[in-house]
């Protein structure tokens, strides 16, 4: 890593060191840092998930059920706002100036800040284990990761971290959205009109516009629970007059919206990944701009089908089922343009490949299982058991955390200029997809067969399921290793120097630069014909 | 970059600032949107306050009806109470007018205050639901060793829907914690 730096430093008089870092306000290395932090996170994030499925293992108790439950909510946070988030973000940042031909990033100190308030809101969730050890507090917050009044209300301090993690992860958000906007709209190369734009750039426009719309409600909800706990407020305090189930909108309103969020960036990503290596155009790009629009819209007015077990009256209930069903409409149209985009296609199986392809089912799967438990009678009986958990981790993992690994294999070489190990890709692959499906699909038929989820102990007639799925979790768990290990020699300069086009088939302003890219994009403003 | 480019940045800037903090307040307006909505429409087995009498005199009783009245209670952590209804089922006509209550005793050694809050399933009950006298429309002291009856005078209103032919309530006893 040092020799790059050096190398670069040499070529573009940077700042060294840390200071570089710290008040950075190029894009490119404000990319960087958020890939890095995201990284870290997933590791963090990755070693509670180990902990969960170790506890589950065997039908006993390992940890008290308090340190368990804090394990769960911790692990739920760290992936969604400090894994996810911050990877497309990342991304986003180093991508889009590029992509449309701008020199950086409209807001470029806006962005700096976007970035840092980000490890101090993930020090804020993590810490009070640590405090806890000490004898400060009761532990970490324990609510699980959509903090459901009461019991967040009456929760220890860990709620408190959780909601200035909140505050600070909802800033950070909202100052990127509102600078990748502005770039998007303000800084396109002559001739990059909306409907010229990289399907990347479109997906994170609505991304940002849904972050704008929602982000904001659960910051006031976090701003309520707070008072609810230190001021005497009753928003959320039955006793006071005030609903628990006022929050559970709350949550919701942002918590569905929320899911896009993390999945919109990577089915924008796709597209470029699938074209590339069947060598062949997009297919459908108007299609999959409308259907973003689409999933943007609805993704907003269809948050209580989360509340289906909440006593909501049957008109609700039915309103909230059909809106669910209806937006596996626009995601199936994606589905149709990606088969269509490779279809008959000379496809090559480069690890970047793999994963996508890799995506498109499990991913699949994520969403057929979402239609089932949007039918609203039918969830009752799914709510809350490990149907669900496999659910979104169908959604969640074969979705984003699939697209995010393909996108980083994808664009490693054009980010270090090197290389990676392709045959170590592939190993990667087949063990992630192994580990998952193993971890996973005993889930389904344990929600089915009654365990609910957030247990630490289970009856035994669910112990070899859960044996199973834990075994495939180390399988997942371990595969990841060889993603860390392939960056950490990319980044220490092994491997081949990477072309300037980095693939054969691939398009995009971003592969007319050099690998890695000049420190400032363009000099002078490429014009698109 | 030229400033005229500078200049459009930072006014598209304000703007999206404005709709972020427009959201932010879209989000406390929910809490009087959400309150309204559910008096309206009764969701979540929220009832109204008390029915004056004399608003109901001449209200006809529809002898022809009959429903189920099952009462439950709870106490939340933090009370130390014990706390039952007087009769736990009931069957009562639309219309008439019943006396019921529950009895509530406080086997610890310090007076405790709290406040029952209700809640009626189904919810499209709720409304129909009137309460002339109740426990739950003041908070409740009970001294430590106390025992009390305490009364609930309620109706449920001719107009109930027709398909409703069994009502369960519940009170559940929360703390009242002194603002120090
Ligand atoms: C056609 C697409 C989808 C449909 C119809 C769908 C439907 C649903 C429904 C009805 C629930 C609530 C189930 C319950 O709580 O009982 C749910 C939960 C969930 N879904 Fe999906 N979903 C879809 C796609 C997605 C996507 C794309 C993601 C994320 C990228 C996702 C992530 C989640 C998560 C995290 C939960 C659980 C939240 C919790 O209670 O902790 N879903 N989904
Ligand atoms: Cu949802």
């Amino acid at each position: 890593m040092n020799a790059a730096h050096a190398h670069e430093a040499h070529h573009d008089e940077l700042p060294r060191g840390i200071t570089r870092w710290l008040f950075t306000t190029n894009h490119k290395d404000i990319g960087r840092l958020y890939i890095g932090f995201s990284v870290i996170m997933f590791l963090v994030g990755g070693i509670l998930a180990m902990l969960i499925r170790t506890e589950l293992l065997r039908p006993t108790l390992l940890f008290p059920p308090e340190i368990y439950n804090q394990i769960i909510t911790v692990h739920g946070l760290v992936m969604v706002f400090a894994a996810v988030m911050p990877a497309t973000t990342g991304l986003a940042n180093y991508l889009i100036p590029m992509m449309i031909g701008a020199p950086d990033m409209a807001l470029p100190r806006l962005n700096n800040w976007g970035f840092w308030l980000l490890p101090p809101a993930a020090v804020l969730l993590v810490m009070p284990f640590f405090l806890m050890l000490f004898g400060i507090g009761n532990g970490a917050i324990d609510t699980g990761w959509t903090m459901y009044a009461p019991l967040s209300v009456q929760g220890g301090i860990g709620v408190d971290f959780a909601i200035f993690a909140i505050y600070l992860m909802g800033a950070s958000s909202l100052l990127s959205s509102i600078n990748i906007i502005v770039t998007i709209f303000n800084m396109r190369a002559p001739g990059m009109t909306m409907m010229k734009l990289p399907i990347f750039v479109w997906s994170w426009l609505i991304t940002a516009f849904l972050l704008i719309a929602v982000f904001p409600p659960l910051v006031a909800g976090a701003t309520m629970l707070f008072a609810d706990r230190h001021f005497g407020t009753h928003f959320f305090n039955a006793a006071g007059g005030g609903d628990p189930v006022l929050w559970e909108h709350l949550f919701w309103f942002f918590g569905h919206p929320e899911v896009y969020i993390l999945l919109l960036p990577t089915t924008g990503i796709l597209p470029h990944i699938l074209s590339t290596f069947s060598r062949k155009p997009i297919y459908g790009y108007k299609a999959q701009v409308y259907s973003f629009w689409a999933i943007g819209a609805l993704s907003v007015v269809v948050w209580a089908h989360h509340m289906f077990t909440s006593g909501m009256p049957v008109a609700a209930q039915l309103y909230f089922m059909y809106a669910t069903m209806a937006i596996s409409i626009p995601v199936a149209v994606l589905f149709y343009c990606w088969f269509a985009t490779i279809w008959q296609g000379s496809m090559t199986f480069e690890t970047p490949m793999l994963f996508a392809l890799g995506y498109i089912v499990l991913f699949g799967v994520g969403g057929l299982t979402g239609l089932v438990l949007s039918d609203a009678v039918a969830d009752q009986q799914y709510h809350n058991s490990y149907f669900l958990v496999a659910h979104f981790h169908y959604a969640l993992f074969g979705g984003p955390v699939m697209g995010i690994i393909a996108a980083t294999y994808y664009y490693l070489p054009k980010i270090t200029g090197r290389m990676y190990s392709e045959t170590l890709g592939k190993w990667h692959f087949w063990q992630t997809l192994v580990g998952f499906n193993l971890t996973f699909i005993p889930q389904f038929f344990l929600g089915i067969a009654g365990m609910p989820r957030r247990i630490p102990d289970y009856a035994l007639q669910f112990a070899h399921l859960n044996m199973l799925s834990s075994i495939g979790a180390y399988i997942l768990g371990s595969a990841q290793l060889l993603l860390v290990y392939n960056l950490i020699q990319v980044m220490r300069g092994v491997g081949k120097k990477a072309t300037t086009q980095v693939w054969e088939g691939a398009q995009g302003l971003e592969f007319t630069l050099s690998s890695p890219p000049p420190y400032h994009s363009f000099e002078t403003q490429p014009v698109i014909q | 970059m030229p400033a005229a480019g500078a200049g459009r940045n930072r006014r598209l800037t304000i703007i999206l600032v404005i709709v972020v903090l427009g959201f932010f307040g879209f989000g406390f307006a929910l809490v009087p949107l959400y309150n309204s909505f559910c008096k309206l429409t009764g969701l979540n087995g929220k009832t109204g306050g008390p029915v004056k009498a004399s608003a109901v005199a001449g209200m006809k009783v529809d002898g022809a009806r009959e429903i189920k009245v099952g009462f439950t209670s709870a106490v939340m952590p933090g009370l130390n109470w014990k706390f039952k209804p007087l009769h736990p089922d009931m069957v009562v006509h639309p219309g008439a007018i019943t006396t019921t209550g529950y009895v509530v005793s406080n086997p610890s050694d310090h007076a405790e205050t709290g406040q029952a809050i209700m809640s009626i399933v189904p919810g499209r009950a709720a409304r129909y639901f009137k309460k002339l006298e109740c426990f739950c429309f003041h908070q409740e002291t009970i001294k430590a060793g106390e025992f009390r009856k305490m009364k609930l005078v309620f109706f449920i209103s001719p107009k109930v829907p027709k398909d409703v032919r069994s009502i369960i309530v519940s009170y559940s006893f929360f703390p009242v914690k002194k603002r120090s």
